[in-house]
């Protein structure tokens, strides 16, 4: 630790903007990562706060105002203008939300910083890989937030199929040139998860310091590796779904257009071969985070460590052969909805040996409620809630009932937004203190830990009931009598807007008030590398590689 | 042992279900903070019904176990109560539990799930009835396949037309669920609806049919339905199409075969005096059975 301090006097890395722009230093651009998902966060939130404003009582309310006031429109053209902005509005959320913040804050963010240090690592494997990873997302950002200002489906702007984008709607029903961008959009940035994927399974493969077998690698490395893996073996299949959709769009092709001999069925296929793995993408991390929060507050170690990685890839591996578990309804065989529903309940399994290996961490422990503790046991149990609800939807004979109802939105969001989210939180609050050598306001911390539990609870709990009643996701406009638990959820989503702000303002209070953390904070339960580094570690660390016992 | 304890669970249900429908004027749309399933109009709804509060015997109390263990955590081994923590991290038997135990609820979660899927599956009788359902941005086409093929369109019901057609009614005829023409279908009948589009993707769904069929341009799907009880029935398009998804509802009213015979005799040749028809026949007979009890 001293020696790496000691040649953190000479002078020769970059300073102004080409450290950031030129920058191939992992924790250099995992910084940039990080306030590139806060942006595109805050980005994402808005909209959906603007789409719980819209369904907090039944009409159209907000939209044909926002139909004439971006876009110029008049009387019903607005109106219409006004619904079509509104599935814009969902369609970028989601796709806002998963690419440019969960994966960015999670994988380019917390991996990018931690993996290379907790494996005693100097840097990533390919640092100049690592700074085009991070360079491709603002464009393709750009573009997608371009998309919002061309058109698509006559007399609309901005894409309106879902993030899913199925044909024919995606193709036929919106020839306007926005689709075409949120298609290259995707591409630029899966490409740049791709390289982020190769780069960390090599380092991870190649760059562990000496003695630190596989099977003494921290939980989030082992995390990070199998979730390289998902995005490494998924996303081409998304790449090429999407090309062809492009194709079929531009070039004359039929791949999903049933005149032509093709089938919008088969884009549900590759969309999903994707689209399940990545919701493991986008909670794996998490998991990595919580054990090591959850050890760390209960001066313990992780219980059941190799149980733990192994349930991570057994998550994996099974995530990839329970996709069409999102088509029940599409007309899939009866014998197809079998096996997918089979396949789907077995990942309770693994599922719940972590749900009950945390809790045996924290059993017999000594626990400090500390702020990123606090946010490690509400995922804990918020992603048990949309755990079981999980294990209901993979019924295929009880999904009919409520496939694309707010049931499913109920579901996915408690362990998207209530997990993924918390545990990016808690990972924030966790490293803050190592990542910027200052300590956060616990008091602010604590508000903000709070203010958003009982908002996002608000937001989604009363969904579950919408969705049993029978009221259909993506809709602007509901009957009336889905109006009480619309209006709840309306103003669950205010109060974690202004958790939202909450954060933010500690953030700013932390750096101005510039209380300083010290190289380990957390005290003996914090076992893992980075706390034996100082705070904020070396421009370069293991100079002089650890040696792991 | 499952199959007893389904039915004495099911009973239990139905019966409340009975009980439930009884006491609302209209059992087959949202009610207000409503926290459950629509009542159900056809068994296979029943058996949905029937299996999501079987699930909730296994998932309620998981839940509530996850949140009892972390609170006894919080409560029993925080720093100040118990400030040397242990160096337990393996416990072969309990990690064993742990995985065994949620393979065997699974396995009763699987065995009911797999008797619903098969049941949704496998029509207990021959269909009396085809219908086919076209959808449409933002409309749908019915067609009756009989000898005499009946088709017609229906839209969402504009504010405009309820008087004309009769639907001031707010109570029966919801805003953005009742339409203008509704499909009309005889009550106890095996139906069966085959589903396509025209366009994009659409979603042919009715909640207290359990019904839920995606209607995809150039596929055709097929589903099935029998009504238990008379009466009108809505659902919405359920796969996003566009701007007007939400404004594409269906709406199904299920009369006596009578009913239907007299109604499908004069919709031939005139659909809106023939929707008017019933639903003067079907005012009148409530009557006599409001005045009947």
């Amino acid at each position: 630790m001293v020696h790496a301090a000691a040649h953190d006097d000479h002078p020769h890395h970059p300073t102004g903007w080409t450290r950031w722009v030129y920058s191939t230093n992992h924790k250099d651009i995992g910084t940039l990562y990080l306030i590139f998902a806060i942006i595109a966060g805050v980005i994402g939130g808005f909209l959906s706060v603007m789409m719980r404003m819209e369904l907090a009582e039944p009409g159209i309310q907000i939209f044909t105002g926002f139909a004439q006031m971006v876009y110029g429109f008049e009387g019903d053209a607005a109106i219409d203008g006004g619904k079509a902005m509104y599935n814009a509005f969902t369609t970028m959320h989601g796709l806002i939300m998963i690419f440019f913040m969960v994966m960015p804050a999670l994988i380019g963010g917390f991996a990018n910083w931690m993996v290379p240090i907790m494996i005693g690592a100097p840097d990533m494997a390919f640092p100049r890989m690592n700074n085009i990873s991070f360079w491709l997302l603002p464009p393709a950002l750009i573009l997608l937030l371009l998309s919002f200002f061309v058109p698509s489906a006559p007399g609309s702007y901005g894409i309106g199929g879902g993030w899913t984008m199925y044909p024919p709607f995606s193709t036929t029903g919106q020839p306007g040139p926005a689709m075409d961008l949120a298609i290259l959009s995707v591409h630029v940035a899966g490409a740049s998860s791709i390289l982020g994927a190769i780069n960390f399974i090599t380092t991870i493969f190649n760059m562990r310091a000496p003695g630190m077998t596989l099977h003494k690698m921290p939980l989030f490395a082992w995390s990070v590796l199998i979730t390289a893996f998902l995005l490494l073996l998924s996303l081409p299949v998304l790449a090429g779904g999407i090309t062809m959709l492009l194709t079929d769009r531009n070039f004359g092709t039929t791949f999903f257009t049933p005149d032509g001999g093709g089938d919008p069925i088969l884009f549900q296929h590759l969309f999903w071969f994707f689209g399940h793995p990545e919701v493991y993408i986008l909670i794996l991390p998490g998991f990595g985070i919580i054990s090591h929060i959850i050890s760390t507050f209960s001066k313990k170690p992780v219980f059941g460590y190799l149980g733990m990685a192994y349930a991570m890839v057994a998550i994996g591996a099974v995530g990839f052969v329970v996709w069409a578990h999102h088509m029940f309804t599409t007309g899939i065989s009866l014998d197809a909805q079998r096996y997918f529903a089979f396949a789907t309940m077995v990942i309770a399994v693994p599922t719940g040996v972590k749900i009950f290996s945390w809790v045996a961490t924290m059993w017999g422990g000594s626990i400090t409620l500390r702020t990123p503790m606090l946010w490690a046991i509400a995922f804990v149990f918020l992603f048990t809630v949309g755990g079981v609800t999980g294990v209901q939807l993979a019924n295929a004979g009880f999904d009919r009932a409520v496939h694309d109802t707010y049931y499913v939105v109920a579901h996915f969001h408690y362990v998207m937004s209530l997990g993924s989210v918390f545990a990016i939180f808690a990972g924030w609050y966790y490293w803050f203190p190592k990542m910027t050598g200052y300590m956060y306001s616990p008091l602010i911390a604590r508000a903000h830990f709070w203010v958003t539990f009982i908002g996002v609870n608000l937001v989604f709990f009363p969904q579950h009931f919408l969705g049993l009643s029978g009221m259909p996701r993506r809709y602007i406009d509901y009957p009336d009598a889905f109006a009480g638990w619309n209006m709840v959820s309306s103003y669950g989503s205010y109060i974690s807007a202004f958790g939202v702000l909450i954060f933010l303002v500690g953030v700013f209070e932390a750096f101005s008030k510039k209380r300083i953390a010290g190289a380990n904070p957390w005290g003996e339960g914090a076992t893992t590398l980075e706390w034996q580094l100082p705070s904020p570690p070396p421009y370069h660390q293991w100079e002089q590689l650890p040696r792991i016992k | 042992m499952i199959r007893a304890m389904r039915k004495i669970v099911a009973g239990g249900f139905s019966a409340a279900a009975t009980l439930f429908a009884g006491a609302v004027a209209q059992a087959a749309q949202p009610q207000d903070w409503e926290m459950t399933f629509q009542p159900a109009a056809t068994d296979i709804m029943h058996q949905i019904t029937w299996f999501e509060h079987y699930t909730l015997w296994f998932i309620v109390p998981i839940t509530l176990l996850v949140l009892f263990l972390l609170a006894y955590c919080i409560m029993k081994f925080r720093a100040t109560v118990n400030p040397t923590a242990s160096r337990t991290s393996h416990n072969t038997l309990i990690e064993v539990i742990w995985t065994v135990g949620p393979v065997l609820i699974l396995l009763f979660i699987a065995v009911p799930s797999f008797q619903l899927l098969t049941a949704q599956y496998s029509p207990p009788e021959e269909a009396k009835l085809t219908l086919k359902a076209t959808a449409n941005q933002w409309n749908w086409d019915y067609e009756y396949q009989t000898e005499e093929p009946l088709s017609f369109n229906s839209a969402v019901l504009a504010d405009a037309d309820r008087a004309a057609l009769g639907k001031e009614d707010k109570a029966a005829y919801p805003r953005l669920l009742a339409v203008d023409n509704e499909l009309v279908v005889p009550v106890n009948t095996m139906v069966r609806v085959l589903v396509t589009a025209s366009d994009v993707i659409h979603a042919f769904a009715m909640p207290a049919f359990g019904l839920k069929t995606d209607a995809v341009p150039g596929r055709t799907n097929e589903t099935w339905f029998k009504v238990e009880k008379e009466g009108i029935y809505y659902g919405q398009c359920s796969e996003l199409c566009g701007k007007d998804h939400a404004f594409m509802p269906i709406a199904i009213r299920v009369v006596s075969e009578a009913q239907y015979n007299t109604w499908f005799a004069a919709a031939k040749a005139d659909l809106p005096g023939a929707n008017k028809a019933l639903m003067a026949e079907i005012g009148s007979s409530n009557k006599v059975a409001v005045a009947g009890q």
